[in-house]
């Protein structure tokens, strides 16, 4: 294992990075190699798996151990990996096509089962790769190549989903934000379980500003709704705009209005992921104001903990295996 | 002797007979079985379709099959003596549970009178036996009360059996012991049931004899009952212990190759990581998740199972990693008939994927085949880094024969050391083959200085870098044909057991093996002279094989399918060969190939 101290280029692989300019999948690239340079994970250790699609291109540029897999697939390879090694580090690199519709099983899952895999989703709302068809975080209504009338599917709500999903870590970041891309991935990597990661990504050539209400000069500091464990949720410029949680659902109410004390105070490690829920419900989608940082991060037992423990049991009660005692456990018998 | 077992499925019928043949094993015999039940776990009660049935063939020498036509047929109810009758021996004995012939249960089954009073059963042995009277009785002094007194009948028809074939009865204790030990009134239950049906033999006229199947002579050695599935799961353990690898098994449950799944689930002490996974694709996926970290990666399942994973197979087969894939047939396409066999995925276990994308195919051809055909599929899949098919099927799977246990210390040396260091001066390439198998290196995560990546788009030769180039993929499509085709110099030539003078040759793969054997004997028997062969691997097929068929005027190619070894051979030798197809889920009658065989020796 090695430990010595790491910079971003030891994590850039000889691959040349082709994303169309002005992706957004660039700069998450850049956050994620500035973090692992940053993380003390042993390169050697770290482990990308994807599936398809843009993001899905992600492995290849990370010098590390990694596989380019199947569309949807990911979560499922990513499995077996981190189930046969648990020692080894495993990022699962997907996008909103790639984890919600073809893969959709294989993610709640993983997520279900809480083994230890850290879950990038670039959601960028369009299907890139194939050049511009509505996905399934498009929101209602998108005109796309085929939905030229527009598309009649509800969004998926991907943080509602990942909850829904018995997820212990849940999470939401902004791809031009690198800060707090970073502090995204260093509790991701932190929280030992499944981590999922929604991280809102432009396509700047098939959805361009789709996340402008959040990244825009005026937009960003009147929707960006920071979530802080142990604080109050508020936002806006001078954090005048407050959420209140009653009957099951946020509202937007004035700070002034209300007083500060009647604000939900965010509580990440809540057993009920029931106010997580409900702060994921605050928008269906990136155009008002829309909750980042961590939604949920609980403990609960990792499936390969588990399973590691089933064997330590079973040899301690059997003793190591034994072929000869294997093969005559049904019983056996002699021809002199 | 062959006795089938039959009744609704809610009889017990699959446990009378599997206990029958573990008494028997344990005595001594040779034997085989045929399990047969229907797709419903409760089929309606008393109708053909709900009938279960398990027929055992225990003998003093060597047997290859369950025998056609038993008998000895255990008649539950009507249903069960409508369903089986047509196969029982003409001079055949019927044990027949009485108290279930009443008028509504005859009709139900079809009939328009009683047959136990209408002639239906002249010039049967019948021995009539009223046995929910007897079990009722027998189990009276438990306190068991309501339905819960009936379950044990298939106690007290076991009890008979027992008696009229002198089976020793303390295994059969033993086990309602140590199955049923958690609930003492069901245990005294099914106990006080198999004794009184043993006593009935005793002390009543109308078993007026019994029957010596007396230890069969076999060779030497340590002997245990096996099943295909069984077989296969210790293979599989075997396999990982010959590869000095941890097992990493992922299945989604599916009839008939759960069994595997379900035994390899309890030898976490072997380090066997077993994985259900969420749909038949995530298991295939990690399975080949533990192979890339380094585990001997295996996914079970039957054919429509391997229609979903093809796409994962094809991508073990692109990144040029080892895992091993159990095809457990049964009857298809679709759902088709998934309690019974065939062998219909033998094409698309050769061709079923996408793209050029050849890899080894395996069959195992018999229950106590299945351990070492288990282990050699495992061996070629780590030394030539590729994914490989092991087909078995429904009747292998389920079927039991004794199998002597070979010996364990002797187990070959298959494990393939993981690259460690970088393979050139300039640094690691993961696609730089060996000169030999044309294999690729295994590196595994947390081997410093060999990071790198594979995935499903073209890889450059060598470095295994992406690669669209047209000149580079014909080269690398070329490899992995090569690397395939190549490992025909590294498997056992056929071998032929064939009589001098012989003209026809049997050829077959899987479960007909036994069939095969069996008829190719009764021709032998009649002064026939006729030649037999079995193929163990069929992709690629042994190195001989093209000389060997075209040695004989005629090739017989026997298939539980239509034609499919038949198609491969003629698109691989332009043989000509004459196919014998049988699909109706059961597995062939030794008697009809033989019929074949005779017809093609005459002609």
């Amino acid at each position: 294992m090695t430990t010595q101290t790491t910079t971003r280029q030891d994590w850039q692989s000889p691959q040349e990075v082709r994303w169309c300019p002005g992706c957004g999948d660039y700069t998450i690239l850049a956050s994620v190699q500035n973090y692992m340079a940053e993380s003390g994970i042993p390169r050697e250790h770290a482990v990308f798996i994807s599936g398809i699609g843009c993001s899905s291109r992600f492995p290849y540029y990370m010098n590390t151990y990694g596989m380019h897999s199947i569309h949807g697939r990911a979560p499922a390879i990513a499995s077996g990996i981190a189930v046969a090694r648990p020692e080894l580090s495993v990022w699962v690199v997907t996008g909103d096509g790639d984890a919600l519709s073809i893969g959709g099983n294989h993610i709640i899952h993983a997520m279900r089962r809480n083994v230890n895999l850290k879950v990038l989703l670039f959601n960028n709302q369009i299907y890139g790769l194939t050049k511009g068809q509505y996905s399934p975080t498009s929101e209602k209504g998108k005109q796309t190549k085929s939905s030229p009338m527009g598309s009649i599917d509800l969004p998926f709500n991907p943080v509602s989903l990942a909850l829904g999903a018995e997820a212990s870590f849940v999470a939401r970041t902004i791809d031009m934000d690198r800060d707090h891309t970073i502090a995204m991935l260093e509790a991701a990597y932190d929280h030992r379980g499944a981590a999922f990661v929604e991280i809102y990504q432009n396509c700047n050539v098939f959805n361009d500003k789709a996340f402008q209400a959040l990244t825009g000069k005026q937009e960003r500091t009147e929707n960006r709704v920071h979530l802080e464990h142990g604080k109050p949720v508020t936002f806006g410029p001078d954090d005048e705009h407050g959420v209140m949680i009653h009957d099951g659902t946020a509202h937007i109410v004035d700070v002034a209005e209300v007083g500060i004390a009647n604000i939900h105070v965010h509580d990440a490690g809540a057993e009920s992921p029931a106010a997580a829920f409900a702060l994921s419900r605050l928008s269906h989608g990136p155009y008002g104001p829309t909750p980042i940082g961590v939604f949920r991060s609980v403990e609960r037992p990792v499936y390969e903990d588990d399973l590691d423990r089933q064997i330590a049991a079973a040899t301690d009660a059997k003793g190591p295996g034994d072929l000869k005692q294997l093969v005559t456990s049904t019983g056996s018998w002699v021809v002199e | 002797m062959r006795i089938r077992f039959a009744g609704d499925s809610g009889d017990g019928m699959q446990l009378a007979g599997a206990r029958f043949t573990e008494a028997s094993a344990i005595f001594g015999n040779d034997l085989s079985t045929f399990p047969s039940y229907p797709a419903e776990i409760r089929a309606p009660a008393d109708t053909l379709g709900g009938v279960s049935s398990y027929q055992v063939h225990i003998a003093d020498r060597d047997i290859l099959t369950p025998g056609d036509h038993p008998d000895v047929l255990v008649a539950m109810n009507p249903a069960a003596l409508m369903a089986n009758l047509g196969d029982l021996q003409a001079t055949g004995t019927i044990i027949v549970n009485t108290d279930a012939f009443t008028e509504r249960r005859w009709t139900k089954a079809g009939y328009t009178s009683n047959p136990l009073e209408d002639g239906t059963l002249d010039g049967y042995t019948v021995l009539p036996v009223p046995m929910e009277e007897l079990t009722k009785k027998a189990v009276e002094e438990t306190g068991l009360k309501g339905r819960g007194v009936l379950r044990s009948k298939n106690f007290l028809a076991l009890g008979v059996l027992a008696w009229m074939y002198n089976r020793p009865i303390e295994p059969t204790l033993g086990w309602i012991e140590r199955k049923f030990g958690k609930d003492p009134q069901v245990l005294a239950a099914n106990v006080n049931a198999f004794k009184a049906g043993y006593n009935l033999g005793v002390t009543t006229e109308i078993f007026r004899h019994t029957y010596e199947v007396k230890p069969a002579h076999m060779e030497p050695g340590t002997y245990t009952n096996v099943t295909g599935n069984l077989a296969v799961a210790w293979g599989i353990v075997a396999a990982g212990v010959a590869a000095k690898l941890p097992v990493f098994y992922a299945s989604y449950p599916i009839t008939p190759a759960s069994d595997i799944l379900h035994e390899l689930s309890k030898h976490r002490n072997f380090g066997v990581r077993t994985f259900q996974a969420e749909d038949e694709i995530a298991a295939a996926g990690a399975a080949l998740g533990a192979a890339f970290a380094g585990h001997l990666g295996v996914t079970g399942t039957s054919g429509p199972g391997v229609a979903l994973k093809s796409e994962t197979i094809s991508l073990a087969l692109m990144t040029e990693l080892p895992m091993l894939i159990v095809d457990v047939q049964r009857g298809g396409p679709s759902t088709g008939l998934p309690t019974k066999t065939e062998q219909s995925d033998l094409l698309m276990a050769v061709y079923g994927r996408h793209g050029e994308s050849p890899l080894p195919v395996l069959a195992v051809g018999s229950p106590s085949d299945a351990f070492e055909t288990t282990i050699e599929a495992a061996r070629i899949a780590l030394k030539y880094m590729t994914p490989v098919l092991l087909l078995s099927d429904g009747y292998i799977a389920n079927g039991a024969e004794p199998w002597q246990v070979p010996d364990l210390d002797a187990l070959p040396d298959i494990s393939v050391p993981f690259q460690t260091e970088p393979n050139t001066p300039e640094g690691f390439l993961p696609y730089l083959r060996d000169p030999d198998t044309h294999s690729r290196p295994w590196a595994v995560p947390g081997t410093p200085g060999l990071e790198h990546r594979v995935g499903g788009l073209e890889k450059e030769d060598g470095t295994g870098g992406v690669k669209y180039d047209g000149e580079n993929h014909e080269l690398m499509v070329a490899y992995r044909e090569r690397k395939i085709a190549g490992i025909a110099d590294d498997i056992a030539d056929v071998e032929v057991d064939a009589d001098d003078g012989a003209t026809v040759l049997v050829l077959g793969w899987g479960s007909t093996s036994s069939a095969i054997h069996a008829a190719v004997r009764m021709v032998r028997t009649g002064g026939g002279k006729v030649a037999r062969a079995h193929l163990r691997h069929l992709n690629p097929f042994p190195r001989n094989l093209g000389e060997v068929l075209a040695s004989y005027d005629k090739v017989l190619i026997p298939e539980l399918n239509r034609g499919q070894l038949w198609r491969l051979l003629r698109a691989e030798y332009l043989l000509d060969g004459i196919r014998l197809s049988k699909v109706q889920g059961q597995p062939f009658k030794a008697a009809e190939i033989r019929d074949k065989i005779m017809e093609l020796i005459a002609s």
